[in-house]
């Protein structure tokens, strides 16, 4: 959508909360008033208040724990408020069961995949509302055909029949939204949806919205990522501690005011591109190669620089941190660290030749959710706090952990406390606090700040260009095309499993880089 | 302070009060012997349930357990007349802890759930006991060798001494040690635990050989007690230990457990058993209210445990 159109539409728009003028009378299909939620001990939610009109998408913003995902819960019937009253189109209702919100048309589609991996994905689609013949007997023609139609609409290029078990993340993630097509929907909440999808996958989904919108149907969606906002919205709301802080018109505002709505601060969103003297080549890579993941992979690494590493969703760049570190094996190709040729066959030779790698998803492969702040900390190296019969020195895993919490300023109300329980920028700072502890002289993040919010992904950019000044050589794998050329000295562009070129921080723009990772 | 002491060990409140009730509405209840009875009780379940809790931990189960004390049973019974009593346990021993590399090696290697590979190995080496003593019992003809069963130190049993110090060991083991935390970590997120350079598989290995050391030293106390071994020794063991372990804490998915609840639900077992017996309670009503009672311990426990908010309703 083009700026132009975006402003025309505000020109409908009327400052008070009805929309009275405008050729398209704009109601409001969905009221949520002063809903209050709470958990034991916890306020999730305390007065909220929201509408949302017929025909508009409404971005929900916020911080991690600002009670975004909550609202839209109770919104959509697995959580029921405390307090506060749900109006759809002028009437009071209850939503009793997601079933309840579908029917009466308000549908989720979830940030976590909720599929059934060995069903069908017309089965899917359908699940809970299959279409049936006589005796219950299940309907197959029909819900084949209803399927054909709603993967045509999304432009899916996979089969209804085929399970869902087999198809890569980012297909998973077009039969979740698909399910929101089943029901004629009032209501459509994406959470987080563009998480795990490719940019063309993403221009389908924007595209699927905008139709929605065109048929009045009314959008939240909630999001992170302030350019998808920019150019998908209508209107932002802003939570923040659970509560409702304001609703801008996109048009009149920008990043600074809704992060400062956010985090009731403004952020100095530049890492801070001072450049530190770059020391000698750490880690050298020449000609890696697993076919079919990725070939010819060669560069360089040196102490006391960020090197980022773009590209689309499969173009290799998790597989190659993958293979530095021990994960995979390359058919072909040297790894040289300080000069010297080494072999990586597991993670524990990476971990002693000093690599460290964080991983994707901190919660599936970084840390251990029911294990404390410490015990997370020093799990790479328990050799090295403990004695030669594996007594553990508990005193000194504590200093390990007290030196990085002090560093990260990790937030926990003690070291005892269990990951689980810590909000996503904290836990990922565990994880980089503890590959730091083990002393590596390479380190590889891979999306460091997914699914973290704006406050806390500031202060991990901070962290690292601070970790490159003091010497680290670090390798930055991201999707984010802002956050690989806000913190990176140089940055590597990889299309198809291939480097196609390199650039300087500097003076790289976003055109330069979505040429180089498109062909 | 009731509620946390009810989150980190419930299942010894439990034993507390089964201990006030029996102890009020049982006349021998509350008798020296009786204690020493039920420790001694408590003591074959008590070694297995200890490896268990490590493997549970783990995110594994070990089913063969059953088995493994009759094999253990008979080899250390069937073979001190030919090499003498010492030799004959080691054999036993043995026998248990390279039925663990077994099961734990399968596991790893092929990758196929430990239920499953264990679920073989318990019908496998049944067949095997069977193989070995030709159906036949066989009676320990050294006398020492079953005075031990019965012999006391300082008027505690022999049997419950040993079970006490490897429940002590094991709880070191568990809490201070690599070996115990890693167990944690493989168990909490294995996919963690291989990033974290963890050797994932020769760990499970090790803990798999724990359990079968345990097994079979639970076989040889059990021959003690009895003189003698049958093919059929162990029969329900695997279940009973299960039991003991998810009482005392221990998630069925791995990750978190640890010795002092594993402790408690051994001796929960065997008070309720003890107790109910000394009330002249039916046995096979004794198998009911223990069903009942496995039940509604995790149900209680769940429901104080789990941040029961994020739960879905069913």
């Amino acid at each position: 959508m083009s700026s132009d159109s975006n402003g025309k539409k505000v020109a409908d728009f009327d400052v008070t909360d009805e929309f009275s003028s405008g050729a398209i009378n704009k109601k409001a299909v969905l009221t949520l008033t002063n809903i209050t939620k709470t958990f034991p001990a916890v306020v999730a939610l305390s007065n909220v208040n929201l509408s949302i009109y017929s025909g508009e998408v409404h971005a929900l913003m916020g911080e991690n724990g600002a009670g975004k995902s909550t609202l839209m819960k109770v919104l959509a019937g697995t959580h029921q408020p405390n307090e506060g009253d749900i109006h759809l189109e002028g009437e009071k209702v209850v939503m009793a069961s997601p079933l309840a919100a579908k029917l009466k048309g308000v549908v989720l589609v979830h940030q976590e995949l909720s599929l059934a991996p060995d069903l069908s994905v017309a089965e899917n689609i359908f699940l809970g509302s299959l279409p049936t013949k006589l005796f219950g007997r299940v309907d197959w023609d029909k819900l084949f055909e209803d399927t054909d139609h709603i993967l045509t609409r999304l432009k899916c290029n996979f089969k209804s029949k085929t399970l869902v078990g087999k198809l890569p993340i980012a297909k998973k993630q077009m039969v979740e939204i698909a399910r929101a097509l089943v029901f004629t929907p009032k209501v459509v909440v994406f959470d987080e949806p563009t998480a795990s999808l490719s940019d063309t996958e993403k221009v389908v989904l924007f595209d699927v919205i905008n139709e929605l919108r065109n048929q009045d149907v009314a959008i939240v969606y909630i999001s992170h990522r302030m350019d998808e906002i920019f150019h998908l919205s209508d209107r932002v709301s802003v939570l923040r501690d659970g509560e409702y802080r304001d609703t801008l018109f996109t048009a009149d505002t920008n990043e600074d005011q809704v992060t400062q709505l956010m985090i009731g601060r403004s952020l100095d969103n530049k890492a801070g591109q001072e450049k530190c003297e770059t020391g000698e080549t750490r880690l050298e890579v020449k000609n890696l190669t697993i076919p079919s993941l990725f070939e010819d992979i060669s560069f360089k690494l040196r102490a006391g620089e960020v090197v980022g590493m773009y590209g689309l969703i499969g173009a290799g760049r998790t597989e190659i941190a993958e293979t530095l570190f021990g994960l995979r094996e390359a058919s072909s190709g040297d790894i040289l660290l300080n000069g010297e040729k080494v072999e990586i066959s597991a993670p524990q030779d990476a971990i002693a030749k000093g690599l460290a790698l964080v991983p994707e998803n901190r919660k599936e492969q970084g840390l251990v959710l029911g294990m404390n702040c410490k015990d997370n900390t020093t799990m790479p190296q328990l050799s090295n706090v403990s004695s030669l019969l594996g007594w553990l020195d508990s005193k000194q895993e504590l200093e390990i952990y007290n030196k990085y919490e002090k560093m990260l300023e990790i937030k926990t109300p003690h070291w005892s406390q269990k990951v689980g329980n810590l909000s996503g920028g904290n836990q990922q700072k565990i994880v980089i606090g503890k590959w730091l502890s083990t002393n590596p002289q390479v380190l590889i993040l891979d999306e460091p700040t997914r699914g973290i919010d704006v406050g806390s992904k500031a202060e991990i950019h901070r962290l690292i260009r601070e970790l490159a000044k003091s010497g680290y050589a670090v390798l930055v794998i991201s999707s984010e095309m802002p956050e690989v050329i806000g913190v990176s000295d140089r940055v590597i562009a990889l299309y198809d499993g291939r480097i196609t070129a390199e650039f300087d921080g500097a003076t790289l723009t976003e055109d330069q880089l979505v040429q180089a990772i498109t062909a | 302070m009731v509620k946390r002491i009810l989150l980190v060990q419930p299942i010894w409140l439990f034993v507390i009060a089964c201990f006030v009730v029996f102890s009020i509405s049982a006349e021998h209840f509350f008798d020296a012997d009786n204690f020493r009875n039920i420790l001694m009780q408590a003591s074959t379940i008590g070694l297995i349930a200890l490896g268990m809790t490590f493997v549970m931990i783990n995110g594994n189960i070990d089913l063969s357990v059953g088995s493994v004390v009759a094999l253990s049973a008979s080899l250390a019974v069937g073979l001190q007349d030919s090499i003498g009593v010492p030799a004959a346990v080691i054999c036993a021993l043995a026998s248990g802890v390279l039925l663990g590399v077994f099961n734990g090696v399968i596991t790893w290697k092929t990758g196929v759930d430990a239920f499953i590979v264990t679920l073989g190995a318990m019908i496998g080496i049944r067949g095997l006991v069977f193989l070995y003593t030709q159906e036949q019992s066989f009676y320990a003809s050294d006398f020492a060798y079953s005075d031990f069963g019965f012999s006391t130190v300082f008027t505690i049993p022999t049997l419950a001494i040993i079970f006490i110090v490897c429940a002590i060991v094991m709880h070191f083991v568990l809490n201070q040690t690599v070996h115990g935390r890693n167990t944690y970590a493989v168990g909490g997120n294995r996919e963690a635990a291989v990033n974290a350079g963890i050797r994932v598989g020769p760990h499970m290995v090790y803990n798999f050989m724990i359990v079968g050391f345990f097994a079979a030293l639970a076989g040889v106390t059990l021959s003690t007690q009895m003189g003698a071994s049958t093919p059929n020794l162990g029969r329900d063991f695997e279940l009973w230990t299960i039991t003991a372990v998810v009482l005392g804490g221990t998630r069925l998915t791995g990750g978190a457990g640890n010795i002092i609840g594993t402790v408690g639900g051994v001796i929960a077992i065997s008070i309720l058993r003890n107790g109910m017996n000394l009330l002249q309670v039916p046995s096979f009503y004794v198998l009911v209210i223990m069903g009942s009672i496995l039940i509604t311990v995790l149900y209680i426990d769940k429901r104080l445990t789990t941040t029961g908010k994020l739960e879905l309703q069913l």
